[in-house]
């Protein structure tokens, strides 16, 4: 027992010891490597860091919900560029036009309501059909695509509204408003996950559905409030986004899926359900910002980041099977 | 006795269930007093769980009612069932193994605070006082999947004493107790009964029904065929009802021409699990490994059949020293194991029983570049017919079985391979008597056409009937190998509690 507390807290601790090995190599890589003066592991730089992390890191919360609760959704690109296409409009809608600046509010909400429009739809469909999430939410990524493109075509959706933006980039104690954003929503979330009714079954049912179902844990529900809260924080995390760029193509947010993705199982969450942290999901997303700044700063283009973060998922996948087996007593599978 | 205690708790009235292809239950009462012990019979896929899934909610009824007290009820899901104080205890394990002892005791029903938050401190508590009335040596933090299956059994069991239960339902409790967890057990059913719960006992093993039942209701074929009353009945009577005929229980008397020896290992051990285990096997033999569970007799297995790696020790076949790495490796050189956990190990409930069956020969049953299915329909209807399997048609899902009949399939998958050597862990665990002795006699049959068998098993009648000589193991050592001239139920006893270590005839 002893030893399996210790290979856990090890487990657990993995993603943060990988940060730090990534920061040791990337300063002293740097040193020799880089073309700027400029120290990597300056303190700016750190928060720079984080800000960047913020887009990929609000929806992996999300996604780490929904992936412990045994399911996975592929249409959160969608739902950032929808809920950014929305957010960006209304503001110009004549309607809104007497309010001023008051519209900004009603902008945001329009788009988290977007948001958990579309994951609403997304987690009923799969409650009432019992398709496999994977499939649905790839319907559903295209289908939410195709809606970007027929509000505007291929044209880019904006509206630059400078208090928004000086909102956007407001920052307390150095950090951004993303940054901000994204530590809060870590907060809540592991708050949902660890203490609170709905957290705990979200955990049973991706640990062993039919226990769950014998106890009595209606799985549906626990389900779509899943897709909801994951496509609320996609639309978040677009409003961030957008409030500070003011514009937004109607090919943003693709691949997030599988960036958010990478991220949490990075972070160890486990595919099948029943097992991951939101804690862990925040190293993950961390540790891929900093390979992909790192490998650029000493560097590297994007397709060879690309290449070195495929490997280093893989790898870690292969070490986390290995430490999951306790020695020669174990059984060999 | 007055009127008012003569209320059954729970009533049960023509109950028909039906699944595509199989009349599971038809027309089937029963009624079960305020404080006793029903204790509930049948085959395997007789409809034994399936009446009690019913009654639990997670199966609709096509037809009858259900009554608790004198009121009729329905039950529409297992919260519904949970609410009305009828409590499931599931034949196979229902837990989520991620998370902690108390969240799994209470799973479904979290005792809640403002905002939805779980109440920790409350349920802890609450937790561990029922983990202290159940004498678990663990506490309500361990995570459930470190347990061992036997504690895993234990927290199933502790989700009986959540709630203020009318009827409490335990399907095949005891599968995987010990014996000194199984009197616990039987001292939780005491109490709940003093405090006039009905309790539904569904078990295969005779001396537990009769150690602690009051009356005893029989059901063949999904239909109900009476009840007895325990003191008034024998094990014959309730045998015969529930299969029709009697069984011959007596211990193996015949001997068979030993073979050659197809096994030898020569101080196998196994880290912490198992230390220094010498034994022969000679063709045409069956050797029992009776123990507690827990003893490493299942480690053993698990490691003559490439699952774990020795840490010191050789293992010979056929006089020839070979080294097993995988399961593969053993089945290459002649040797299977029939698997302990159905479950996790033996089966792929979604796949159909034909599948499952042919699934480790599957290599060599082709015609052309594809799966002969002649060939393994064959071999299917060959051990269907020899071991009794009750279902539809070889495309029924394993899955949808009823726990014996899996147990079936996956002696037959091995049994199909005909091995040199077979190793089968507790083959009977969850069989009913007749399979059981039907088993048996296969084992016996086996051996006498020239394979060598080892049989693990907890149930000492079981290793006194079967086997040529008996291994006593206790907590990781081989304490003295008995022959069936020498053994008795007292020495047995005596060795596998490790009290005649000092007194040891090698
Ligand atoms: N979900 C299902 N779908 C189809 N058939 C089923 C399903 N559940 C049970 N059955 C069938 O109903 C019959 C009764 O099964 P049940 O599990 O009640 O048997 P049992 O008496 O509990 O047997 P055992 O002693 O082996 O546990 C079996 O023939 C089984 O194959
Ligand atoms: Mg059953």
């Amino acid at each position: 027992m002893q030893k399996d507390t210790r290979a856990r807290l090890i487990k657990d601790g993995a993603i943060w010891g990988f940060i730090v090995l990534e920061l040791i190599f990337f300063s002293v890589a740097g040193h020799f490597l880089s073309l700027s003066e400029n120290a990597f592991m300056d303190l700016e730089n750190m928060l720079l860091l984080l800000k960047q992390s913020a887009p990929i890191g609000i929806i992996a919360l999300g996604m780490t919900m929904v992936m412990i609760n045994g399911n996975i959704d592929l249409s959160v690109g969608a739902i950032f560029a929808l809920s950014a296409v929305v957010m960006l409009d209304s503001m110009g809608w004549a309607v809104f036009a007497p309010l001023g600046d008051w519209v900004i509010p009603i902008s945001w909400a329009l788009a988290l309501l977007t948001g958990m429009a579309l994951g609403a739809i997304n987690g009923l469909i799969v409650w009432k059909t019992g398709v496999d999430a994977f499939i649905v939410t790839l319907g559903s990524m295209l289908g939410f695509r195709g809606l970007v493109f027929m509000y505007n075509g291929e044209q880019p959706t904006f509206h630059l509204n400078w208090t928004m933006v000086d909102m956007a980039q407001a920052s307390v104690f150095g950090l951004q408003t993303p940054s901000l954003v994204l530590i809060a929503c870590t907060a809540i979330v592991w708050w949902i996950l660890n203490k609170t009714i709905h957290g705990r079954n979200v955990y049973a049912v991706g640990d062993n559905r039919e226990a769950a179902v014998n106890a009595g844990i209606r799985v549906g529900p626990h389900m779509m409030i899943n897709f909801v809260i994951i496509g609320f924080l996609a639309a978040l995390s677009s409003v961030v986004f957008y409030s500070a760029s003011g514009s937004v193509n109607p090919n943003d947010g693709m691949l997030y899926e599988l960036w958010v993705i990478t991220a949490v199982v990075l972070g160890g969450t486990k595919l099948t359900g029943g097992k991951g942290s939101v804690i862990a999901t925040f190293g993950g997303v961390i540790a891929i910002q900093l390979l992909r700044k790192g490998l650029g700063h000493i560097g590297a283009d994007t397709a060879m980041v690309s290449l070195v973060i495929g490997s280093i998922l893989i790898v870690v996948l292969y070490l986390d099977k290995q430490l999951n087996r306790k020695g020669a007593e174990d059984l060999k599978l | 006795m007055t009127d008012q205690d003569r209320k059954p708790a729970l009533r049960l009235e023509g109950i028909v269930k039906t699944f595509p292809g199989v009349r599971a239950l038809d027309g089937v009462s029963l009624s079960v007093m305020p404080g006793e012990v029903h204790a509930l019979m049948g085959e395997n896929g007789a409809g034994k769980s399936t009446l009690m899934k019913v009654l639990g909610g997670l199966h609709q009824p096509n037809e009858g009612r259900i009554f608790i007290g004198d009121e009729p009820v329905v039950m529409g899901s297992p919260m519904d069932a949970k609410a009305k104080g009828v409590v499931f205890i599931h034949q196979e394990l229902s837990l989520a193994e991620e998370l902690s002892v108390a969240e799994n005791i209470y799973l479904g029903q979290l005792p809640r605070k403002s905002f939805g938050r779980v109440d920790w401190t409350r349920l802890h508590a609450d937790s561990d006082a029922i983990l202290k009335r159940l004498n678990c040596g663990f506490g309500s933090g361990a995570i459930v999947g470190e347990l061992s299956i036997a504690n895993m059994q234990m927290v199933e069991i502790a989700r009986a004493l959540t709630v203020d239960a009318k009827a409490v339902i335990f399907d095949e409790p005891t599968a995987s107790l010990t014996d000194a967890e199984k009197v616990v057990l039987f001292e939780v059913i005491a109490d709940l009964r003093k405090q006039g719960v009905g309790i539904v006992y569904i078990s295969h093993r005779m001396e537990e029904i009769f150690r602690i039942s009051d009356r005893i209701s029989v059901l063949r074929d999904g239909a109900y065929r009476g009840t007895l009353k325990t003191a008034e009945t024998d094990e014959d009577e309730v045998t015969r009802l529930m299969i029709g005929r009697s069984l011959d229980l007596s211990r193996n008397a015949e001997h068979v021409e030993l073979g050659d020896v197809a096994l030898e290992v020569r101080g196998l051990s196994c880290g912490k699990l198992f230390h220094d285990v010498s034994f022969d096997l000679r063709a045409g033999e069956v050797l029992g490994f009776y123990g507690l569970v827990g003893a490493g007799r299942t480690e053993i297995a698990e490691t003559l059949f490439g699952l774990r790696t020795p840490t010191a020790g050789k293992i010979l076949l056929k006089g020839r020293e070979v080294t097993i790495h995988s399961p593969m490796d053993a089945i290459a050189h002649g040797l299977s194991l029939v698997p302990e956990d159905r479950k996790s190990q033996g089966l792929i409930l979604g796949m159909n029983c034909r599948d499952n069956i042919t699934l480790p020969q599957v290599d060599d049953l082709t015609a052309g570049p594809f799966v002969s299915d002649g060939a393994e329909i064959a071999i299917f209807d060959q051990y269907r017919d020899r071991l009794d399997i009750k279902t539809p048609s070889w495309r029924q899902l394993v899955g949808n079985l009823s726990g014996g009949n899996q147990q079936k399939i996956v002696i037959g998958k091995w049994l199909s391979m005909r091995p040199e050597v077979l190793i089968v862990d507790e083959p009977t665990r969850g069989i009913d008597v007749g399979s059981k002795s039907e088993i048996h006699n296969l084992i016996r049959e086996l051996a006498k056409s020239g394979y060598a068998v080892i049989v693990i098993s907890s149930e000492m009648p079981e290793v006194l009937r079967v086997s040529d000589r008996v291994a006593a193991m206790y907590s990781g050592k081989l304490m003295r190998i008995f022959t069936a001239d020498e053994v008795t139920e007292d020495n047995l006893v005596q060795a596998i509690s490790g009290l005649s270590e000092n007194s040891r005839v090698a």
